[in-house]
């Protein structure tokens, strides 16, 4: 033994070198290519592209489902999901037209958005950390909950009617071509992106996701992390249902129907592994940031939407099954 | 060496006048990456009659039984059936050639039905290739019948009884006409009287001529149901023979009887005050009743057999279960522990047996598991800071010997040994007072073992005081200052480490010779 010889312990160092390596093989990599790609091929299929205007509409497609999916990344990173993101939208929306019924103004709106989509993540974490219900299937039930209120509650109508100075969250813009949500939703991704890579927080959420048994062993509060998660889930589907509504100026009960797939499907295209313990927020930007300009650029091109799930299916199949060809391709035999 | 010889003349001791073994295996081998759990095993099993299988804890039983069954494939060696080569590739074709095995922990299925357990892997078909379920119903009562099991065959087994499931997999045993039936441990969780109805039941197989591996602790048993032994003692068989030629301070020297040969760096640590007494700390299920005090500097062996509730009581003590009742002190200051987080912040930590699923966190990097405990201290307002991790990281790590490229490496690279180091290492950096290791070198390579046992030492003279949970009788022979062994969940016995021997150990954890 080399403590008996009495020598010094070796050294280990804190990196291997071949750092640069890494970073070029890395799925951020991956997805950037993929996004400058679309991009050239957007511009060249279409005159209308590159126009300044047309690009910032075309945030608008990414950036609500966007801030709902760094919450969303984050609790699949911790092993959780949540399905209900969508409902709580239509919930909430639903909620603030009828607080706009009752002669709400847009500080009460946006108060009553916020706090909605935090009490349906209370919801959703009791059931899952107090009950111990699997999330998957709870928050199926709640999403059927929290639309089928919004539906009880309207019906056939549609709230409308939201005052000017509500328009600001989802039609408003901050500088030039720069929409305020294009704003928030740049502030929240610097801020997921701090949370989840720089915080004890976030730390406890990758470990969390990687083994939640040896976490509890090591004296992290898993059900209290999860439940923040679940938490911040439903206020960032309450800030989404602000924006939204905001920019559609009304109400329906089918608001944002499907969008919980769309939201994870940007997840999962951002590289987080729905297995859970692994992905980046950078990722879920780039993400969003591709299916936005496929979308868009297909929405130019005059193709119908039913056709554009397709495209958004096969970019999501591809995207993740090209690396495992390759490393099919290389190794000759299945991983 | 003179106990080879010794094995060798064991070996070479004509049978008794009787049948031809069913099965007889010669030279078995065995290796892990790391340990060497078989080496050149001999064991012969005859039609009608119990073979014994003794040995302590990691003698290589287990890993036979494994071999048996077709889960494992030894390295060297031959298996014979009636005298002819055999190999069990799969645990199918170990069953279809008439072994099965009763496991300690039942390999059953909760939430199928005791029909559906008997006939799984081997259902009988009707002319239309599906199963017969008419069929199977009536052959599993006529089985559960034979063994006197009154069990309703369509109930599922998450409604039975451990007991009850016991009998459902000697059906199943039965249903495929099993030749040798392989007992591990069977009766470690029944009570006295299904005991004695397995008893009856090892007597009818007996009579049916099947022949019987039964893997006990419990002296008293293997006198009342084997007519043969085995010992088994580090992976190597040590003796085999008749059990009516010996007595159990025979049986009970040859498991033991090697002196304590591996260098156990035991320093002089000076024994302080006391730092933690538990009392009469209990569990509905698992635990009753323990009390102890442990000092500060001071090594506290905890033995018993597997299943003694050691580990149980240890997560109690660290707030992953709950105890039903009992206190803890520590210094002179009453506690309540109810998570592992409290236990941290009081100081008392735990490295965990399972050191895949509790202990390390195999994909992260080595400097989050290090710091995931103390992330407290090396962030500054709940932000991470890289740099103080890596420094603390590198200054326990490297106090451990730990063997590895970078501290950013993924803790499931490293070798089992390094992985314990980098456990041991995440709980040193909490700074503790009392630290419970929970058989620490378990399934790690000699060298990384000499460190983990150097490394205890020196902490003990620095005034950590540790809990060393062991089921190796020379681990605990050579660290502790003390040693508790639990039977049961019970506290058996107390010694001093002055005049401790195997034997005692052996006896009080198997409940013999209580009253000597």
């Amino acid at each position: 033994m080399s403590l008996a010889e009495g020598t010094r312990p070796r050294h280990i160092p804190d990196r291997l070198s071949g750092r640069m390596g890494h970073a070029l093989r890395s799925w951020e990599l991956l997805l950037l290519l993929v996004g400058v790609a679309i991009f050239v091929a957007n511009s060249l299929l279409s005159p209308y592209f590159l126009s300044p205007w047309n690009l910032s509409d075309a945030t608008f497609n990414f950036t609500e489902k966007a801030m709902i999916a760094f919450a969303v990344a984050m609790l699949i990173i911790a092993g959780e999901i949540d399905l209900s993101v969508a409902a709580i939208i239509a919930l909430a929306s639903t909620l603030m037209g009828l607080a706009l019924q009752h002669g709400a103004g847009t500080p009460v709106l946006v108060g009553v958005g916020l706090l909605t989509g935090l009490l349906c993540g209370l919801v959703n974490g009791t059931l899952v950390t107090r009950l111990g219900l699997p999330s998957i299937v709870a928050t199926i039930g709640t999403m059927s909950l929290y639309r089928g209120i919004s539906y009880i509650v309207l019906g056939d109508e549609a709230f409308n009617g939201y005052p000017a100075s509500f328009a600001l969250f989802g039609q408003g813009y901050a500088w030039w071509v720069i929409s305020w949500e294009l704003v928030i939703f740049a502030v929240l991704a610097v801020a997921f992106g701090v949370l989840l890579h720089r915080t004890n927080f976030g730390r406890q959420v990758y470990v969390i996701g990687n083994n939640d048994t040896a976490a509890a062993f090591s004296g992290v509060r898993v059900q209290r992390v999860k439940m923040i998660l679940f938490l911040l889930t439903g206020l960032m589907s309450g800030v989404a249902a602000v924006c939204l509504t905001s920019r559609l100026g009304s109400t329906r009960p089918s608001i944002a129907q499907g969008w919980e797939l769309e939201i994870v499907t940007m997840v999962v295209l951002g590289g987080v592994s729905i297995l859970g313990g692994s992905g980046s927020i950078l990722g879920v930007v780039l993400a969003a940031l591709v299916m936005g300009m496929v979308t868009f650029g297909l929405g130019l091109l005059n193709v119908p939407g039913i056709v554009m799930s397709v495209f958004i299916g096969a970019l999501l199949i591809g995207v993740i099954a090209i690396p495992r060809l390759i490393r099919l391709a290389r190794t000759g035999r299945a991983a | 060496m003179n106990d080879q010889s010794l094995a060798r003349a064991a070996v070479l001791r004509p049978p008794a006048a009787g049948p031809n073994p069913v099965l007889r295996l010669s030279g078995i081998g065995k290796s892990f990456p790391g340990v060497r759990a078989l080496q050149d095993v001999e064991l012969a099993l005859y039609p009608g009659q119990v073979t014994a299988l003794i040995g302590e804890n990691g003698a290589g039983k287990s890993t036979l039984v494994k071999i048996l069954t077709g889960i494992y494939q030894p390295d060297a060696g031959r298996i014979e059936l009636d005298g002819a080569p055999v190999r069990f590739p799969t645990a199918l074709s170990a069953t279809q050639a008439g072994v099965t095995a009763i496991h300690q922990e039942t390999v059953l299925f909760d939430d199928l039905t005791v029909v559906e357990n008997i006939f799984l892997g081997h259902q009988p078909r009707n002319r239309f290739g599906l199963l017969d379920w008419g069929r199977m119903t009536r052959e599993a009562k006529a089985i559960l019948d034979r063994i006197g099991a009154r069990i309703d065959p369509h109930v599922t087994l998450r409604e039975l009884g451990i007991a009850s499931k016991h009998l459902v997999a000697i059906a199943r045993a039965l249903s495929v006409e099993a030749r040798v039936v392989v007992m591990d441990e069977p009766t470690a969780a029944l009570s006295q009287t299904e005991i004695e109805e397995l008893y009856e039941l090892v007597d009818r197989l007996k009579a049916d001529g099947k022949a019987i591996l039964f893997i006990s602790h419990k002296f008293d048993e293997i006198f009342r149901i084997a007519d043969r032994y085995t010992v088994f003692r580090d992976g190597q068989m040590v003796e085999a023979g008749l059990i009516a030629d010996v007595t159990e301070d025979h049986l009970v020297e040859r498991m033991v009887g090697r002196s304590v040969d591996t260098i156990f760096p035991k320093r002089h640590a000076a024994i302080g005050p006391e730092v933690l007494a538990v009392e009469g700390y209990s569990h509905p299920t698992e635990f009753e009743d323990i009390s102890f005090t442990l000092r500060r500097g001071e090594i506290l062996g905890f033995y018993g057999l597997v299943g003694a509730g050691r580990s149980e009581f240890m997560q109690a003590l660290f707030g992953v279960t709950k105890p039903s009742r009992g206190t803890v002190r520590i210094g002179r200051q009453a506690v309540a522990i109810r998570s592992p987080a409290e236990a941290i912040g009081h100081g008392i930590v735990y490295v965990p047996e399972d050191r895949g699923k509790q202990g390390a966190i195999r994909p992260l990097p080595i400097v989050q598991n290090v710091t995931l405990p103390s992330l407290g201290r090396t962030s500054r307002k709940g932000f991470l800071r890289m740099a103080e991790e890596f420094a603390l990281a590198r200054r326990y790590t490297e106090r451990l010997d730990l063997r590895a490229s970078a501290l950013d490496q993924p803790v499931g690279n490293l070798s089992g040994g390094n992985q314990q180091k980098v456990v041991i290492a995440k709980w040193l950096a909490t700074q503790p007072r009392v630290i419970i290791l929970d058989e620490p070198t378990k399934g790690i390579d000699v060298g990384s073992k000499a460190a983990v046992h150097e490394f205890m030492s020196e902490l003990a003279a620095e005034g950590l005081s540790v809990i060393m949970v062991s089921s190796e009788i020379p681990e605990i022979l050579g660290m502790s200052d003390r040693v508790i062994v639990m039977r049961e969940g019970r506290l058996a016995a107390e010694f001093p480490r002055e005049g401790l021997t195997p034997e005692m150990l052996v006896r009080a954890a198997a409940g013999y010779g209580r009253a000597a």
